[in-house]
């Protein structure tokens, strides 16, 4: 951003990283999936690069709003001073938090969850994708994310891609409004689970594998982690992977 | 004589039913209030509308047809039978015997084989409702939290229901003998399809005794609605009408948002050297009082009224992915402990005691911190609920009191908030290595280059 800014130059839309998305070695590949994209379609975007900063989202739903509202000020602070209109992000906390959130402490941007973001290039037919790709008739299903999902009302976005890939996409019985969270929202990431019978994520990934899907898509690095883990624990890496829908596209895509 | 008695003793009946209803209105009302928070009054035609879709609708219920149906006949049945209930008690202050019947002619057949029709639709519904809490195994109505007074809270208010509905038919059966008998008054209902099925069980009696179960029958009917009325207070019942505020009130924002706390964003602004807007540096020590919730007046007076909206379905509890997998936390013991510890405080109160000063809170003597914990902040029991009740936000408001006024949240959190605070993201990463994956990205496309020119 400092650079395009240097040489006066106007980004569309900044490109909202977060921290899986830089540092997650896993996350990093969707995010250089999703940069190919913007590239592809040419589409003129900015990222903070090492000037952007935690959203703050796990330390509000653990509790630590002080830690939030400083975390919020200077993401905010950074953003007004670049005069940002415009955030696209693949991770549904920055998001929800981003769009939800900020607003009340000074920070009012249009906010754009990359699910959406893809399904607008497609709809416009920037983004072309040819029938009989790499996905034609392959089995995927799309697990929901809580913060995308219950929490935005972004149900169909992430959906509508993986429909023009011509993938045959397979609900499990818990979607939608009633999908099953993966276990690491509201900051569970960074803790042990409370004892219980089970992991969250090892009922979900059953529910998924059960559906015969050759691939898990997801659209959030927190689901990414978990079920990606949920595969692992049941030895069916080989067979199952878990994909971002900005993976999907660029795979098929060929990026 | 015997009719002004009659007329009396109703009116004294009404009476005293009505100031106990009052007196536990007004204690629920100031057990409510003991929460904080504004009055939202804003955006009153989106909250109305939310108010006649969920409640007056019943659209949430339809997530599930089967007791959505059964329940639509006990919400129907309710709402239209109590148009009956306006005659039996014009009649009881009057002393009149049905005083609708000869000024709506032959028109009042119609209605009150309507309310018949409708009793027993309450009654089947009743009973099957029994039947799934007492013999079927389904989970929701199982669980820990429901110990012996939920369950038995339950069984009575169907229980209660049939036999009421029971009285009303069984009035009409006899009323429909005694029209017939000379030697009674009774005006002219017509023919009322439900009850007159009952018929053959009275008709050989005597019509003085026919007349003792009529009236019988009508004051148990009155008598009983009264005291089911005051008892609903006392139980999870009350969701008959709190659903009606608590839709109305319910959180706007889309669920993801958690609720600001403004005595925050002031300090954060103070401390990073920024007037805040109004420029008042001040903080005001009572607004601050405690950060998040400790105990009910901590929270929002929306959590509390929305502990006493709660029927305990236990959607919310069958949907919770913690729940699911066996851990402690079930959203609908969240708002159970909520109404518990404002009844508790509200009796204590009421005998002079020391109400929230009674060195017991919400958090650990109600809700233990393994429950908190546990939360994924999924939302799922915010959108199962039937009456937007929100369980999640009394999780989220005691988390804060534990970090905040405590700093005793669980060992990896608290890393986690140390992570953020030193290297601006939640793992224990150089904020240096933040751009790395462009770096990675253009090596990667040099190298398919070099490869595609090879």
């Amino acid at each position: 951003m400092a650079e395009m800014v240097a040489e006066g130059e106007e980004a569309e839309v900044l490109f909202w990283v977060g921290c899986a998305g830089s540092y997650d070695d896993r996350y990093k590949r969707v995010t250089k999936a999703f940069v190919k994209i913007l590239h592809k379609v040419g589409i003129k975007f900015a990222v903070l690069g090492q000037e952007e900063s935690c959203t703050g989202d796990p330390a509000r739903r653990a509790g630590n709003e002080f830690l939030f509202q400083m975390q919020a000020a200077s993401n905010i602070q950074v953003l007004n001073g670049y005069n940002v209109k415009k955030i696209v992000t693949a991770c549904p906390h920055c998001f929800n938090t981003l769009k939800n959130e900020y607003p009340e402490l000074g920070g009012d941007y249009e906010v754009i969850h990359h699910s959406t973001f893809l399904q607008q290039l497609i709809n416009e037919g920037k983004i072309k994708l040819e029938g009989g790709g790499t996905f034609k008739g392959k089995k995927i299903t799309y697990h929901d994310s809580c913060f995308l999902g219950r929490a935005n009302n972004i149900y169909e976005a992430p959906r509508e891609v993986l429909e023009a890939l011509d993938a045959d996409l397979i609900e499990m019985k818990r979607c939608r409004t009633k999908g099953f969270c993966c276990g690491a929202g509201g900051a569970q990431m960074f803790k042990d689970a409370e004892p219980g019978r089970k992991e969250v994520n090892i009922d979900r990934t059953e529910e998924a594998l059960s559906t015969g899907a050759q691939t898990i898509a997801v659209a959030c690095p927190f689901c990414m982690t978990m079920m990606s883990d949920g595969v692992k624990n049941k030895n069916k890496e080989k067979e199952v992977s878990v994909k971002d829908i900005a993976e999907l596209i660029a795979e098929n895509e060929k990026l | 004589m015997t009719g002004l008695i009659m007329q009396i003793t109703f009116l004294l009946v009404l009476a005293v039913a009505g100031y106990i209803l009052f007196r536990r209105i007004s204690r629920i009302r100031k057990n409510i209030l003991l929460g904080k928070g504004e009055a939202h009054n804003n955006h009153s035609s989106e909250r109305f509308k939310n108010m006649l879709l969920i409640a007056f609708g019943q659209k949430k219920m339809f997530k599930k047809v089967i007791p959505a149906l059964l329940h639509l006949a006990l919400y129907v049945g309710f709402v239209v039978i109590n148009l009956e209930v306006l005659e039996f008690v014009l009649d009881g202050i009057f002393g009149t015997h049905r005083i609708f019947a000869p000024t709506l002619g032959g028109f009042y057949t119609i209605p009150i084989n309507i309310f018949e029709f409708l009793a027993v639709a309450v009654i089947i519904s009743c009973v099957i409702f029994l039947w799934r809490r007492n013999v079927l195994t389904i989970r929701r109505f199982h669980a820990q939290e429901l110990t012996s007074w939920p369950k038995l809270d339950a069984n009575i208010i169907l229980i209660v229901e049939i036999v009421l509905m029971l009285a009303i038919l069984t009035m009409n059966a006899t009323d429909q003998i005694l029209q017939d008998r000379p030697d009674a008054s009774y005006p002219e209902t017509g023919f009322l399809f439900f009850s007159a099925l009952l018929i053959p069980l009275f008709e050989g009696l005597s019509t003085g005794t026919l007349i003792f179960i009529e009236r019988f029958a009508w004051w148990f009917h009155i008598i009983g609605i009264l005291g089911f009325a005051i008892y609903i207070t006392y139980s999870k019942h009350l969701h008959i009408f709190m659903a009606f505020p608590n839709t109305y009130y319910a959180r706007l924002a889309p669920k993801g948002k958690m609720e600001n706390m403004p005595a925050v964003t002031k300090e954060v602004q103070i401390m990073l050297g920024v007037p805040p807007e109004n420029g008042d540096v001040t903080i005001n020590a009572e607004e601050i009082s405690r950060f998040g919730a400790k105990d009910i007046n901590d929270l929002d007076w929306r959590d509390i009224m929305g502990a006493y909206a709660c029927t305990e379905c236990g959607r919310c509890t069958a949907e919770c992915p913690a729940n699911q997998t066996g851990k402690k936390l079930s959203p609908r013991k969240i708002m159970m402990d909520t109404r518990d510890r404002a009844e508790d405080v509200g009796k204590d109160l009421e005998k002079g005691g020391k109400g929230l000063e009674d060195g017991k809170s919400l958090l650990d003597n109600y809700i233990t911190r393994e429950e908190i914990n546990a939360c994924t902040s999924c939302n799922a029991c915010v959108e199962a609920c039937p009456v937007s009740i929100n369980p999640l936000s009394i999780i989220l408001q005691m988390r804060r009191y534990v970090a905040m006024e405590e700093a005793q949240s669980p060992a990896s959190w608290n890393a986690m908030f140390s992570n953020i605070e030193n290297n601006f993201a939640p793992w224990k990463f150089a904020p240096s290595d933040r751009f790395n994956w462009a770096d990675e990205l253009k090596n990667e496309s040099a190298a398919t280059q070099k490869e595609k020119h090879n």
